[in-house]
């Protein structure tokens, strides 16, 4: 080559074509998809979870994700009931899809384990409930205080991982990113096809 | 822009015997001095950044073996010191020392002096704040969210952005400036990638998409970081060292050209295949497929036309560090972009998605093949801009042999340990334990590798220190492999 125009003009050419195809014009077709009824828009404790979830790192270990089950087991090893769709995603900004199974998928984490004090406990000490866990703790979600104060919410903490002295206080940061987690559930049915085939050219 | 009469004599230039080009060694010293202050600037920055860099690689590794190390603290929580990690790698140590090697060769191939050199040293210093005051609130909290694009879009990216375009303004002024008349290989992979890099990284960062088009830009985005960027100046520069080392030209200028248009062309569309069986129009996902399989061409093309300038004087390696590590990422490249298209496979990705493996790749792709051709790199440019000569041979091949055998292990290592998890995750018997439990002596092996590599980091930190800051190798007033010293062997080849 000698010539700078081609060089130039090729390699932009090349870049922008591939933005067309995977950027500008998905971004056009997906922007006419509906909300399913059941897909609640997310409250803002729920978000106040979600940035949490994203401050600190969940989803380099976790996915939300269920992928089809013709070449996967995610849906027989207890997933989800459907592998999910782009309306699952519509509220999603930016999206936590994830690329990570260090640790479970957390698609439909709040139909398998909708219980709060579990998950508590679970981030707090995560080998207090699953030994094998390698899951980071999250003690820094939690106050150490001598005694509990009027309002406080205790964590009952199995005896080898509590403190030696103290309370240990569930703070608003902890709720809230269970909050965001038990709303993780997507056992609706999936939109009708006819929906999704209008995303497909 | 100069643009000379175009002639036919397009091929045998590119072709042309290093010997038959007369360039003076003053000519050659005035171009590398034309650009001395942001090229050493820039490999100084870069490797306090590796040094950063491998420590916070060496914490997250270390937390798979003991998960409740360093937890008390929000701000050493794996989630943080993770995505620090790989940005300080990408953008701190990667980014930086291909600003410097970019600002290096284009002088030398466009035979004139660097423009618009204060602009490039401007370019690196903003780039580096930008980078620092990112990593700083990354570790605070304040992510994007987005893998590859943590950097908070207020602070930290427009100074990127501005960074990375001020020295882009200075290579592609100095091509401009050009006083040959055919474009060589490396020219072409280094000009295109500074508006490639600019493009995608702003594209990348509007902050206008929602759902799964946000997952689809993310690795719209990441992919083409690793392609149109670190891939594409790091090829620039093994293009370069290969013929310049061995002294004799590239073996084929067509094959450079189906090198260089069929990656432009492919691996910009590469980036789906990170969504495999993700929830994006399965079309967006089969073009990515499609495209990841066609790399073949160019990687391939790529392979033969660096293996063929190479091959009969791989002996020459023993002489030279540069060679040595030009040549080993030069494999890795075609190595992991082999892996690459094998792991687009859905019936390899299937297994693979979701597990160590991908970190592997991406170590493989990112260390084998982009850092140890930067190592190469610094080997072959420091010495010529500072003048002197790397003061110990020991040292060097106790960094290469670190960081080669160190990586080794850790691709193996990972790679295997990649496959027994996703093995495990596709088991219907075995519950979401076996994947752990099988994984951890595979992460413990890759912590040990980590070690090993971070100890070659500290012998390179160590040398480069030696030779910038001390007067040890001053002495020598010869140009590097003016004496055929044997570096890699003790003894003199016969």
């Amino acid at each position: 080559m000698t010539r700078l125009l081609v060089l130039i003009m090729g390699a932009m050419a090349t870049v922008i074509f591939a933005l067309v195809v995977l950027v500008i014009l998905p971004k056009s077709m997906l922007s006419q998809l509906q909300a399913p009824p059941q897909l609640k828009p997310p409250s803002e404790q729920e978000l106040a979870g979600r940035s949490l979830y994203i401050s600190n790192g969940c989803i380099y270990c976790h996915t939300q994700q269920v992928r089809d089950p013709s070449f996967t087991a995610d849906i027989s090893k207890g997933l989800g009931s459907r592998p999910s769709v782009p309306e699952d995603y519509i509220h999603d900004k930016p999206h936590l899809l994830g690329t990570m199974r260090t640790g479970p998928d957390l698609f439909n984490v709040g139909a398998r384990l909708p219980d709060r004090n579990w998950h508590l406990l679970h981030l707090y000490q995560p080998r207090a409930l699953v030994p094998w866990s390698i899951m980071p703790a999250f003690p820094f979600l939690f106050r150490h205080k001598p005694k509990a104060d009027p309002g406080d919410k205790v964590l009952e903490v199995p005896k080898p991982f509590a403190p030696g002295n103290g309370v240990v206080v569930v703070s608003e940061e902890a709720e809230a990113l269970v909050d965001y987690l038990i709303s993780l559930r997507h056992d609706y049915p999936a939109p009708s096809n006819e929906d999704q085939k209008e995303v497909q050219p | 822009m100069t643009e000379t009469v175009a002639s036919p004599r397009t091929q045998q230039d590119s072709t042309l015997e290093h010997s038959k080009i007369r360039v003076s060694a003053d000519e050659v010293a005035a171009y590398d001095h034309s650009g001395r202050q942001p090229v050493l600037l820039g490999f100084f920055i870069a490797v306090v950044w590796l040094l950063v860099g491998t420590v916070l690689g060496d914490i997250s590794s270390f937390k798979f073996d003991r998960p409740d190390l360093l937890s008390e603290q929000a701000y050493l929580t794996f989630g943080r010191i993770r995505p620090a990690h790989l940005n300080v790698m990408v953008y701190g140590w990667a980014s930086t020392a291909m600003f410097s090697i970019s600002l290096w060769l284009m002088p030398r191939l466009c035979r004139t002096r660097l423009r618009w050199a204060t602009a490039a040293t401007a370019g690196i210093l903003i780039w580096t704040l930008g980078l620092a005051v990112g990593t700083v609130l990354l570790i605070a909290g304040y992510s994007d969210g987005l893998e590859w694009l943590e950097l908070d879009g207020q602070w930290a990216d427009p100074l990127l952005v501005a960074g990375a375009a001020l020295v882009g303004a200075s290579i592609w002024r100095t091509l401009a400036a050009r006083r040959v008349h055919h474009l060589y290989v490396s020219v072409w992979y280094v000009a295109a990638s500074y508006p490639w890099f600019l493009i995608i990284f702003i594209a990348g960062n509007l902050p206008i998409y929602q759902g799964v088009e946000s997952a689809a830009v993310n690795w719209f985005y990441a992919h083409n970081a690793l392609g149109l960027w670190l891939t594409t100046i790091n090829l620039g520069l093994i293009y370069y060292l290969l013929p310049k080392i061995i002294g004799r030209p590239i073996y084929s200028y067509w094959l450079s050209l189906v090198g260089f248009w069929g990656l432009a062309l492919f691996y910009a569309l590469n980036g789906m295949h990170h969504l495999i069986g993700g929830p994006l129009p399965s079309w967006m996902i089969a073009t990515s497929i499609t495209a990841s399989i066609m790399m073949i061409i160019p990687v391939v093309a790529v392979g033969i036309n660096q293996h063929m300038t190479v091959v009969g004087r791989f002996g020459a390696m023993r002489y030279s560090p540069a060679l040595t590590l030009a040549v080993i990422a030069a494999m890795s490249y075609t190595a992991v972009s082999l892996q690459g298209i094998l792991t687009a496979l859905v019936s390899v990705n299937r297994i693979t998605h979701f597990t160590h493996w991908t970190i592997a790749h991406s170590h493989l792709g990112l260390y084998m093949f982009v850092t140890l051709s930067l190592f190469g790199g610094m080997y072959y440019i420091l010495p010529r801009v500072l003048k002197k000569e790397w003061p110990s041979t020991r040292l060097v091949r106790a960094h290469i042999l670190l960081v080669g055998g160190g990586m080794i292990l850790y691709v193996v290592a990972l790679g295997i340990g990649g496959v027994l998890q996703g093995l495990s995750l596709l088991a219907p018997s075995e519950g979401f334990e076996v994947s752990v439990t099988s994984t951890r002596p595979w992460l413990l092996m890759r912590s040990v590798a980590a070690v090993i590599i971070s100890a070659g980091h500290i012998v390179f930190a160590y040398h480069a220190y030696l030779l910038a800051f001390t007067h040890r190798g001053s002495l020598t007033r010869q140009p590097p492999f003016f004496e055929l010293k044997p570096v890699l062997v003790k003894k003199r080849a016969p």
